[in-house]
């Protein structure tokens, strides 16, 4: 079977990509974490994290640090299976062409 | 190899670069680690001296004065702070500190890793949970004068400190720990020659981590 077929389009962004990275290895992230690991400007966060909520991928939670809002987010479990499941097809095309 | 693999290879590694990155605190300077163990070899030297110039009356006041004070209930933190080691002690650990933190931040600022960000608050709990139980167990065995067993157990105690933070910072911490450990292990067997072992583990190894890492990660 052509690996390319496995290859998540959601995660064709290297922002996505970093995003769903850092949600595999972290139980919950907030949003100036991803903005200093990532380096990028709010809007341009807040959109790619849109783009993961819609397709189900990550959970935004709502909290709060004394008064402060504090909004992490979380890799959803069908976000976690697409997550593998693109990574194998990565590592299998890599393999294939050695 | 074509264009689509170095283009998959590259994806592999940015994926890879960002979990470590999110979970891990980058930023430790091993110049940092050359500047800690640099104090602890100066600490050593002045405690050294203060032990021949009192002819080990300060060991003995330590042992005695703190051991007589804790049977009479009147143990407090000022008998402790009047002994001239102990002062030595929080010297060396403010001046380590104090050092090893300048180049840290200073290292953050080319990794762009905040040194208080998520990662290195996580580091420092789960190095400090370990640091602070060892610190009473320590203060504990002053109390009873069992003076031999500090410095084994300084070393015991921040091998196993460094063993579990390792998993929130370089990996290489890991080794260092280890190495802290066998050096207060062997010391267990050595009682009275703590001091050089003290100064081998947070001074030597220190020395030595401090310059593996800096040649490996951060020479130009």
């Amino acid at each position: 079977m052509n690996p390319i077929l496995h290859l998540n389009k959601v995660f064709d962004n290297r922002i996505r990509l970093g995003i769903m990275s850092a949600l595999m290895v972290n139980d919950e992230i907030n949003f100036n974490d991803l903005k200093e690991l990532l380096q990028i400007t709010d809007g341009n966060l807040a959109s790619h994290i849109k783009g993961l909520e819609d397709s189900g991928y990550i959970i935004v939670l709502k909290g709060f640090i004394g008064r402060k809002t504090n909004t992490t987010y979380k890799a959803t479990d069908d976000g976690q299976r697409a997550f593998k499941q693109h990574l194998a097809a990565l590592e299998q095309m890599i393999n294939s062409t050695k | 190899m074509n264009n689509e693999d170095v283009k998959q290879q590259e994806e592999l590694r940015h994926i890879k670069q960002m979990m470590e990155r999110s979970s891990r605190f980058i930023s430790l300077s091993g110049l940092s680690g050359i500047a800690a163990g640099t104090c602890a070899l100066v600490g050593a030297y002045f405690a050294r001296h203060a032990i021949i110039k009192s002819d080990g009356a300060v060991l003995q006041n330590l042992d005695n004065d703190l051991y007589i004070s804790s049977l009479n209930g009147s143990f407090s933190l000022s008998d402790l702070l009047n002994n001239k080691l102990v002062q030595i002690a929080a010297l060396t650990f403010m001046a380590s500190l104090v050092s090893s933190f300048v180049f840290t931040f200073l290292r953050s600022k080319t990794t762009n890793v905040s040194v208080w960000g998520s990662t290195s608050k996580r580091l420092f709990i789960n190095l400090s949970v370990p640091l602070f139980v060892g610190g009473i167990f320590l203060v504990k065995l002053i109390q009873f004068g069992i003076v031999g067993l500090i410095a084994p157990g300084c070393l015991i105690f921040y091998g196993l400190a460094l063993i579990n933070a390792s998993k929130y910072t370089l990996k290489e911490v890991r080794y260092l720990g280890y190495s802290q450990l066998l050096l207060g292990i062997i010391n267990l067997w050595f009682i009275g020659k703590g001091l050089w072992f003290w100064a081998a583990g947070f001074g030597g190894l220190h020395i030595i981590y401090g310059l593996i890492m800096w040649l490996k990660y951060e020479r130009q």
